[in-house]
């Protein structure tokens, strides 16, 4: 178990027990008292109150879960659940962009293209990662990359962890939002299956544009919208720390999005969020990868287009009155 | 006022189309201070410049319905898809819920939601088009303008057609959350379709045009052009000032800074917008 660093607030009394339970444990090793019995029943309360915990979670926690420090990035996904990765960076324009990792490796041996927002631990990580905040080169790279899995005819998988595109003065000049616009077009386009996988944050523009996919799926704890809640209640009462009132009106969880049709599975995390092992959270998306490849490689690549036109196309809510 | 010389104003004029300015909308004067310059103008006059300001060419805000009048052959608009109507799915509410802003706004506007489109003809071409309502949500897209936006895409497509879209909007509407979202991935897709018919989709980007529209299908014009010193990015310069902890350059992700920058195609002057659009369409249409 990865022993979590940072706790947020609502992990802080089930963390207290967990470390009052390592203790015990510790103290048993030295054998001069036996506190077996206390041990297991504190273990049993530990279990009742991660389950209470993780029980009702409201939107405002799962966002907190969804950027906990510990969750594992799209790296930590792709060592775990990819083989023979050749990570390619050219943009072919202007940078690299660390802010998405991108390249080809084999997933169940299979040669697919594997890409991902990823986010930094740490100063210095996060700045070399930007906090997972792509420039239009991260969008350009991921645009060359799909021309070449389109022509190479290798499935695209993706996955979706970033709180936005950066909002700079060079991203402006360089056409962040033609950059991004360009992906929604070209993924759109793709005979190859395509499906990502909503990690942790999804904010916007910026995760839409690696997000037109066959299939949308989604990790239990992660969030998924137009807008984060803080930028959304700065516009709203122009105050950004109400972004727990925002958090419950945009209606962002995967559950959320499940109830709407916009994703196509949930993927359950571990007890106590996907931070807590690693390992497990990663088999459990490669069992969802694995099941909703193996349905897609059975169309044809025209049918694939078409299957993707007809999901997006199909998405939105409105009435015909006279 | 570089973009706008005195010789071309006059020829403006005379292709101008004319049509009779609206009478003044209740609590607006008959005077109107120009943003730009400060000059006073009398409303009417302003009017019959399509709201651009006489003296320095400030282009202000055209009522979405004059937009169709202003690059439009007289008459032959026909709109379509109006009786598409907003939905609350998300039950939002902030200070006011979502349902009553959308029955508010439309009690002010006229207008059920922040799109009108359908066909119409520019110099005798029959094109598919549609505009922005500013003055509906800030312009905002939620799924009724993302329908819309697709429908103006998916019957060029089917009939054959150029596609022009004007766009004037802060971006995706929060109220509608991830369905508004998905209209950048539906419309984009829906464009892409109509790409293999080989008519021309000219993009129109009047101020301001940001965020989720902009990261969508408006940029995404075969030519892209824009209204004089219209504001145009992906993120607002709010957010960048937030963000970056510095002022803003003047004139930053306005229409010159992005023609400078290789961003769009063109500047076009309002009163010129019918003639260059007509000639586009019959360069590539
Ligand atoms: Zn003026």
């Amino acid at each position: 178990m990865t022993k979590p660093a940072h706790a947020l607030d609502f992990e802080r009394p089930l963390i207290a027990l967990e470390s009052k339970i390592a203790e015990l444990k510790e103290l048993s090793g030295g054998a001069r008292v036996d506190f077996t019995d206390e041990i297991q029943k504190l273990e049993k309360k530990a279990k009742r109150l991660q389950a209470e915990i993780f029980s009702e979670l409201s939107p405002w926690q799962t966002v907190q879960l969804a950027r906990h420090p510990n969750r594992p990035y799209t790296l930590d996904y792709l060592g775990r659940l990819f083989t023979d990765f050749f990570e390619l960076e050219g943009d072919r324009r202007f940078a690299a962009d660390r802010a998405i990792v991108a390249g080809f490796a084999r997933f169940d041996g299979e040669p697919v293209l594997v890409m991902g927002h990823q986010k930094g631990r740490g100063t210095k990580e996060n700045m070399l990662r930007n906090f997972g905040m792509p420039r239009p080169e991260g969008y350009r790279k991921a645009r060359r990359l799909f021309d070449l899995a389109e022509r190479f005819r290798r499935p695209v998988i993706i996955f979706i962890d970033t709180p936005g595109a950066y909002p700079g003065i060079g991203a402006e000049e360089r056409g962040q939002a033609e950059a991004i616009a360009t992906n929604l077009e070209v993924m759109s386009s793709l005979s190859v299956p395509s499906i990502s996988v909503v990690i942790g944050e999804g904010a916007s523009g910026g995760a839409l544009g690696l997000g037109v996919t066959n299939r949308i799926l989604m990790l239990q704890y992660a969030w998924y919208n137009v807008i984060s809640p803080e930028s959304c209640s700065s516009i709203l009462y122009r105050d950004s720390t109400q972004g727990k009132k925002s958090a419950e009106a945009l209606k962002l969880t995967a559950k959320d999005l499940a109830g709407f049709g916009i994703t196509d599975e949930i993927i359950p995390e571990p007890e106590g969020g996907a931070h807590r092992d690693h390992d497990l959270a990663a088999e459990n998306v490669r069992g969802a990868i694995r099941r909703h490849l193996a349905e897609l490689e059975k169309l044809s690549p025209e049918q694939l287009v078409v299957d993707r036109y007809k999901k997006f196309r199909a998405m939105g809510v409105f009435t015909t009155e006279e | 006022m570089p973009w706008f010389s005195k010789q071309k104003k006059v020829k403006a004029r005379e292709s101008t189309p004319a049509a009779p300015p609206p009478p003044p909308a209740k609590g607006e004067g008959i005077w109107h201070k120009c943003e730009g310059c400060e000059s006073v103008v009398a409303r009417a006059e302003l009017e019959r410049e399509w709201n651009v300001c006489p003296s320095c060419g400030q282009h202000e805000a055209l009522p979405i319905r004059r937009r169709f009048e202003l690059v439009l052959d007289p008459g032959s608009f026909e709109e379509l898809d109006a009786d598409l109507t907003p939905q609350d799915p998300l039950g939002f509410v902030d200070a006011k819920k979502y349902r009553d802003r959308l029955k508010g706004t439309y009690k002010n506007t006229g207008l059920r939601d922040a799109f009108i489109s359908g066909v119409g003809s520019i110099a005798g071409q029959q094109v598919s088009i549609g505009s922005f309502a500013f003055e509906f949500m800030g312009g905002s897209m939620g799924s009724v303008v993302g329908e819309k936006v697709t429908r103006v895409f998916d019957r060029a497509f089917e009939r054959r057609l150029p596609a022009i879209v004007f766009s004037s909007t802060g971006g995706a509407r929060m109220q509608e959350g991830i369905f508004s979202l998905m209209q950048m991935a539906k419309t984009s897709a829906a464009l892409h379709r109509f790409r293999a018919v080989r008519k021309p989709y000219v993009s129109v980007m009047l101020h301001p045009t940001t965020g989720g529209v902009a990261a969508s299908f408006a940029w995404l014009g075969d030519v892209v052009i824009a209204e004089p010193k219209a504001l145009i990015g992906f993120a607002g310069p709010r957010v960048i000032e937030q963000t970056i902890r510095e002022k803003l350059p003047p004139g930053f992700q306005r229409s010159e800074f992005l023609l400078e920058h290789g961003m769009i195609d063109a500047i076009v002057h309002r009163h010129d917008m019918r003639d260059r659009l007509g000639q586009l369409l019959s360069l590539l249409g």
